[in-house]
């Protein structure tokens, strides 16, 4: 197999990516992984930690001033040092990102509809009736009831829930093969959390998708994915299986942080 | 004996406000049992804060403190009463004006509340900060120097610095990280017992309320609908959206 075929196999191969701004000390340091479709990881790591920079980085969405260094291939394309208008076409059509708040990813001002729309009509080119129809499909998918009426709407006119349902239609409309999940249910009620993480769940397993889920929360990402890297100041601390991470931590800083997770967890039962 | 605090029949509504945010709520604060509101969104949790803290009046029900009537009017008894309940807020990012020394913050209480100035003060704020885990040199500096978790700590330091016999605080842990989380738990539930002091907290966390609460009320859509010992109310509820709430919360594998 050519070098070329080998790094097609993944959807996202990381190789010593750097953070940084400026000459300060880097906020990301020697990060390396590599997703094959169909394939869950996990960034766990708390504030400060830089698993949302890490995320960013992997389709060029860094802040301004700040820039990476080492390497990403989104399928097979070099994003590192890359133009914006080379990134454009991979962004929702080969990696998609949900942000944790819908809110901020939505636009006020645009019907919801046409947000759906944009990626559809940009990637795949879309027009009219096909268009609507391939729309109101994108909002059947994340189980949205009533979706004419959805497509119609504004952002400040549905509920926190609906609205990060609007945004992985949006995400995933053009079928990405990968999904970048930041913290996409940290701002949602409880029982809303576990109805977007369920359908997250179905849409990874339906299409094959492979998923960057990134959160602070041990307990959702034991739900969500297999593997984990876990982050501390910008580097890798300790990666592996989570049933490995939560039974036999090797690093103390990823110990401390299961003891944390499992003495929350532990006061829940009360009975 | 008398509870400290109490709802009853409460409700409220903002002005043009449709429905009420709040429509026939009742439960006591007992001394020395700590209470913990939770719900999701539109509860009604921070509404009751509010009415709790003096800040709103119910429109309809009443809220009693050692058991009278909340009357703003009548300052002796507001005095009392700001003395014996202090807040925590949930972001401890804003709760703190920047441009003050830790203990000017700190000590903040004991000026508005004339309960003492000078060297007594000073003292006053130095126990409150050691109290809090927090060194002693910290009165001189300012909140930018601190981290989350010890910006939460000065916040607690100030509300028990005037030694509150209530502490009410919204989400105190929400915005922290996990390993910090159960740190300030931790530091709350000592000195609920060190300074005989009762919590009342508002959380949408289920394990943050179970952790440190004896006592837990369950809020939806402005309506209480279960309230009882935290051990019964969690181990074993009878409201279906009670059960609801504590089948979503994500758990660890054992």
């Amino acid at each position: 197999m050519s070098t070329e075929a080998a790094s097609q196999a993944h959807v996202v191969d990381v190789d010593g990516l750097s953070v940084s701004g400026g000459d300060a000390t880097p906020l990301v340091r020697d990060i390396s992984f590599r997703l094959a479709p169909g394939e869950r990881l996990a960034l766990i790591g708390e504030s400060g930690s830089g698993k949302s920079l890490t995320s960013f980085a992997l389709t060029g969405l860094l802040p301004a001033g700040l820039t990476s260094s080492g390497s990403v291939l989104l399928d097979g394309v070099q994003v590192v040092g890359a133009r914006e208008r080379d990134l454009v076409p991979l962004r929702g059509r080969i990696a998609s990102t949900v942000f944790q708040e819908p809110l901020t990813a939505l636009d006020p001002l645009m019907r919801l509809g046409a947000q759906v729309a944009e990626p559809l009509r940009r990637h795949l080119g879309l027009r009219g009736g096909s268009l609507r129809r391939a729309v109101i499909d994108a909002l059947v998918e994340v189980g949205l009831p009533e979706p004419e009426r959805i497509a119609r709407a504004y952002s400040w006119e549905i509920s926190g829930g609906q609205r990060q349902r609007v945004a992985i239609a949006a995400a995933l409309a053009c079928r990405p093969r990968l999904l970048i999940a930041d913290e996409p249910t940290t701002a949602l009620d409880v029982t809303v959390q576990a109805e977007v993480l369920a359908l997250l769940e179905r849409l990874v397993a339906e299409r094959g998708m492979a998923l960057l889920f990134v959160s602070h929360d041990l307990a959702v990402v034991s739900r969500m994915a297999q593997r984990a890297l876990v982050l501390r100041a910008g580097r890798i601390v300790e990666e592996g299986p989570i049933a490995q991470l939560l039974t036999a931590p090797r690093d103390r800083y990823t110990a401390e942080l299961v003891r944390s997770a499992r003495e929350l967890d532990a006061a829940l039962e009360v009975s | 004996m008398t509870p400290i605090l109490e709802l009853r029949d409460a409700g409220f509504r903002y002005r043009r406000a449709a429905t009420p945010a709040l429509e026939g709520v009742s439960f006591a604060v007992e001394e020395g049992r700590s209470l913990g509101l939770v719900g999701e969104s539109g509860a009604g949790k921070t509404t009751i804060l509010s009415l709790l803290l003096g800040l709103e009046r119910p429109t309809s029900g009443a809220v009693l403190f050692d058991g009278k009537p909340l009357e703003p009017r009548d300052r002796a008894q507001v005095r009392t009463f700001r003395r014996s309940v202090q807040p925590v807020f949930q972001d401890p990012y804003s709760s703190l004006d920047p441009r003050q020394s830790i203990g000017r913050i700190v000590g903040e209480p004991l000026a508005s509340l004339g309960i003492t100035a000078g060297a007594d003060a000073r003292a006053r704020v130095a126990a409150a900060l050691e109290a809090v885990a927090l060194p002693a040199d910290a009165a001189h500096r300012y909140p930018h120097e601190f981290s989350g978790g010890q910006r939460q700590r000065i916040a607690i330091a100030r509300a028990i610095v005037s030694r509150p016999r209530v502490l009410l605080a919204d989400e105190p842990v929400s915005a922290l990280d996990v390993t910090t989380r159960i740190q300030i738990i931790d530091l709350l539930a000592e000195l609920a017992t060190a300074e005989g002091m009762t919590v009342v907290m508002v959380s949408h966390d289920l394990s943050v309320v179970a952790s440190l609460c004896a006592r837990t009320v369950v809020l939806q859509g402005g309506r209480l609908v279960e309230q009882g010992d935290t051990r019964e109310v969690l181990g074993a509820p009878r409201d279906p959206y009670t059960r609801r709430l504590l089948a979503a919360v994500p758990r660890l594998p054992a």
